[in-house]
């Protein structure tokens, strides 16, 4: 009996033995030491934060790891990115079409994550196009882009893409009014002829996909910033405007004339149930809806024709017209919804509304005329106060949970801390140089995570080695959980670091999908076994069935293809264990490589043109075997007869075991 | 009934967990498997001791050093390798076992207690020595075209890979675990309890 106990005894033991998985990594406080032992995380350490950079005119959106700055990944977005092969293989391509055609490139700027019950989820993050206007749909688990749609009826949307708190609505809005429907107009009848759309785009729920609700035709302003009320402020939309002057000309003048623009503050609920209702109509539009289709990992680009528009008429008693001084760029809310935030960039000052006298400044009709039909509110029956000359250029703000604001000077170049109530400045400091946003993790949520705020420059000159006259933009880390704001580290950033959304890496790190199952691979051109893999001629396409595992291709010996022959490589990556893609690259192809993750499918067109014997391989470095996971295709002369042939080791694959 | 003959029939009847939970589990640990793979070893199949794919996985790294592959379902319907012989007669061995016990549970005859302690030690070391010589043959009989061919430093001839039995060995990059897995724990149980029957009858005696 005892050395039965005494088996068990050892045998417990024993199983402990078996090496456990890397534990996840704990949570390195930043309180003490100097800046370098803040933000140093060690090799094999993990960052706290995730940092999702907008690459601004890049068109793509960048992962950060905080308090490191360590780039981690390029997602690519707006642009075609010829690293991964997004937008030049043929699954991705549609992702890029829009009602012009397709467009290799856009420009990305506010990346804002979705939401429930006013705090971060870590499903999606949304980012907005400005030139073409667009809003896409990131996944959190895949770190891809799922969904991009095109917004109809505006142009230069900027002011978008910003999550109500429950991810009910992602806006856009229109920058550059243009006339609405397009027309053949002379460009100085601007003045009423030129319109804008604020659109409000529902999120389902479970899908995350994305569709235009309603659209708000507004004045011809430019609709600049928008952010959404939170808690008390929920199912408000605000949106500030410059150029109310209406000018088309010269803007930088003309457009700096009226000591007060608006701030447009939008009642979406009410304004939804007014559409319910029926009010508002259809009209025909073109946009692009593109979706990736998670299973067969194709995205498909559906031109959608119809729109529902609302004008401020149809929804009385839902649109209202802040005076803002001067320009106001920014439109921050505060956590507690009560203080909206506007930076009129032009005056020296920071505007607070408060939500609470606009309630009552509404019921009491407290109006100062209308314009187009849209009640202007009285300044004073809307405002809590101004912060005076706080810095010179004010554009954007974040919060900290201790009711204090942080707010972006550009001409000032510098970052200045204020307490919201007490409209005091607490403490300012100079960022290198002219910062545009500035990022406190959840900062557009009910609770910011507020230990650090990444600001974000436009210019850095000599900030960092030179690289001739084409030099990096620039993000600055600070550490906040002090009274003063203190410096912590420079990080060169891709493209233009336009805005940034940042999230607890405890959030998303353990859904972060590590390799897509080959069983739910349903690409109608996958292969699941080498015994599937094949080469198959119509008429003039030859379709390519092809496979890679460490580390060969199957077949990698394919002939009777001729020139002028159009070439689909149908590859699929057999794979099923973490990071091991395999990449494909054929001589002359004009197109880009393809990186191909684990289980799944890309295709890739090649239009041979020249006979000969023409190799392929594998561009990501696999494994010891990488350098030889090669294949050739021979070229025949064009009405050759050289039959289709194909083979992994001289045999039919699938044939040789 | 009384209490021995209960403890007898419970006893054996442990052993059908062996249907359930793994034998064995192997465990490869490497620099690029920093999250280690896992093998576990059942009577019936092998399945992925820690992450999705790990089987498939573990063949796959496999065919670098020549080693054959494993019985694996897949394997098998490709015809890459003989179905194991030891998947079909180790679940009847099983049963048997646990019929047998229970039936002797019924008849409640301490030697027919002891029989079956004797028979389960008897299948026990059968087994651990099948397992052994497994390891051995997977180990030393490799495709002479391996990829990868190295020699032993010290004795000039090709390198073997035979994973440990018991505890652990290094195998070029991998770290090699390999250790008893829930499944014998339930045996151990089944053995306690019927020793404890046997006891049980045993002191029922004494006191008559």
């Amino acid at each position: 009996m005892k050395s039965i106990f005494a088996f068990l005894t050892v045998a417990v033991f024993l199983v402990s033995c078996n090496p456990a998985p890397k534990s996840s990594k704990s949570s390195k406080g930043a309180l003490t030491g100097n800046a370098a032992e803040k933000v140093y995380v060690a090799p094999g350490e993990y960052d706290e934060y995730y940092a999702f950079i907008s690459g601004g005119f890049s068109g793509q959106l960048a992962v950060y790891g905080l308090p490191s700055g360590r780039l981690f990944r390029v997602i690519p977005v707006f642009s075609q990115d010829p690293e991964k092969g997004y937008g030049y293989n043929e699954e991705t391509k549609p992702m890029l079409n829009t009602s012009h055609g397709f467009i290799p490139w856009g420009d990305s700027h506010h990346p804002d994550i979705s939401q429930t019950n006013g705090e971060l989820d870590g499903r999606w993050i949304f980012i907005n196009e400005n030139n073409t206007p667009r809003i896409a749909r990131i996944s959190l688990e895949t770190f891809e882009t799922e969904e991009i749609i095109e917004i109809p009826n505006s142009a230069g949307n900027h002011s978008s893409s910003f999550v109500t708190e429950n991810s009910e609505y992602v806006v856009a809005g229109t920058r550059f009014s243009v006339p609405i429907p397009q027309r053949d107009i002379p460009i100085s009848e601007y003045k009423g002829n030129f319109k804008a759309s604020l659109s409000f785009l529902k999120i389902n729920p479970d899908s995350g996909n994305m569709n235009i609700a309603f659209q708000i035709r507004m004045p011809g302003f430019d609709y600049d910033l928008s952010h959404p009320g939170r808690g008390k402020s929920h199912g408000w939309f605000f949106f500030t405007t410059y150029n109310t002057e209406e000018a088309h000309s010269l803007l930088e003048v003309n457009a700096s004339q009226n000591d007060k623009d608006f701030v447009a503050a939008v009642n979406w609920k009410k304004i939804e149930e007014y559409v319910a209702a029926g009010k508002g109509h259809k009209e025909n539009v073109k946009y692009a809806h593109n979706t990736w289709d998670d299973d067969t990992h194709t995205a498909t680009s559906k031109m959608e024709n119809e729109v529902w528009v609302v004008n401020p008429e149809d929804v009385p008693g839902a649109i209202y017209f802040l005076p803002t001084p001067k320009s106001p760029h920014g439109i921050d809310v505060d956590p507690s919804g009560e203080y909206i935030v506007a930076s009129g960039k032009l005056a020296a000052a920071m505007t607070v509304h408060s939500f609470t006298k606009m309630q009552k400044a509404i019921e009491d009709k407290a109006f100062d005329g209308e314009a187009y039909g849209i009640p202007i509110l009285k300044f004073d029956a809307v405002n809590y106060g101004t912060l005076e000359q706080p810095g010179l250029g004010p554009l954007h703000t974040e919060f900290d949970t201790r009711g204090n604001a942080y707010t972006t000077f550009f001409i000032s170049s510098e970052v200045v801390k204020w307490n919201v109530k007490d409209l005091k400045v607490i403490d300012r400091h100079p960022v290198y140089y002219s910062v545009g946003h500035l990022m406190i993790p959840g900062g557009n949520s009910r609770k910011p995570f507020d230990k650090y705020m990444v600001a974000m420059n436009k210019i850095t000159k000599d900030r960092y080695l030179p690289t001739g006259p084409e030099v990096c933009q620039s993000a600055q880390l600070f550490d906040i959980s002090g009274d003063k704001m203190e410096l912590l580290l420079d990080f060169p950033t891709i493209g233009e670091p336009h805005y940034a959304a940042g999230i607890p890496a405890s959030i998303l790190m353990d859904k972060s999908k590590k390799i897509y199952k080959l069983e739910d691979n349903k690409h109608p051109d996958a292969v699941k076994t080498e015994a599937d893999t094949k080469v198959v001629r119509k008429g003039n396409e030859v379709h390519i069935y092809m496979s890679m595992i460490r580390s060969h291709f199957s077949p990698d010996n394919i002939e009777g293809v001729k020139v002028g022959d159009k070439v689909f490589f149908h590859i699929t990556n057999l794979e099923q264990d973490y990071d091991v893609p395999h990449g494909f690259a054929m001589i002359g192809a004009n197109t880009a490589e393809m990186l191909i993750m684990p289980g799944r499918t890309a295709t890739s067109v090649w239009e041979p043109k020249e006979v000969g014997v023409w190799p392929f391989y594998c561009t990501d470095f696999c494994s010891a075997l990488h350098q030889e996971m090669q294949g050739y295709v021979r070229v025949s002369a064009k009405g050759a007869s050289t039959p289709i042939k194909y083979t992994l080791d001289d045999e039919i694959p699938g044939t040789e075991e | 009934m009384r209490k021995d003959k209960i403890i007898m029939i419970v006893g054996s009847l442990i052993l059908l967990l062996l249907f359930v939970f793994p034998l064995w589990k192997i465990t490869l640990l490497a620099p690029q498997y920093p999250e280690p793979l896992g093998l576990n070893i059942h009577i019936t199949h092998l399945s992925d001791g820690n992450q999705f794919n790990d089987v498939n996985n573990i063949d796959l790294l496999n065919h670098y050093i020549g080693m054959a592959h494993l019985p694996t379902k897949i394997n098998v319907d490709k015809g890459v390798v003989a179905p194991f012989k030891e998947f079909v007669i180790i679940p009847i061995v099983v049963i048997v076992l646990a019929i047998l016990g229970v039936f002797f549970g019924f008849i409640g005859n301490r030697k027919l207690y002891a029989t079956w302690l004797v028979l389960l030690i008897i299948s026990g070391v059968i087994g651990l020595y099948d397992f052994y010589n497994w390891l051995y043959i997977y180990g030393h009989k490799l495709n002479p075209n391996a990829i990868l061919q190295i020699k032993d430093k010290v004795t000039g001839e090709m390198m073997a890979y035979q994973p440990p039995v018991f505890g652990f060995k290094q195998m070029l990059n991998f770290e090699v675990y390999s250790y008893p897995s829930t499944s014998v724990y339930f045996i151990a149980v089944s053995f306690v309890l019927v020793c404890f029957a046997f006891y049980m009858n045993l002191k029922m005696k004494t006191k008559k």
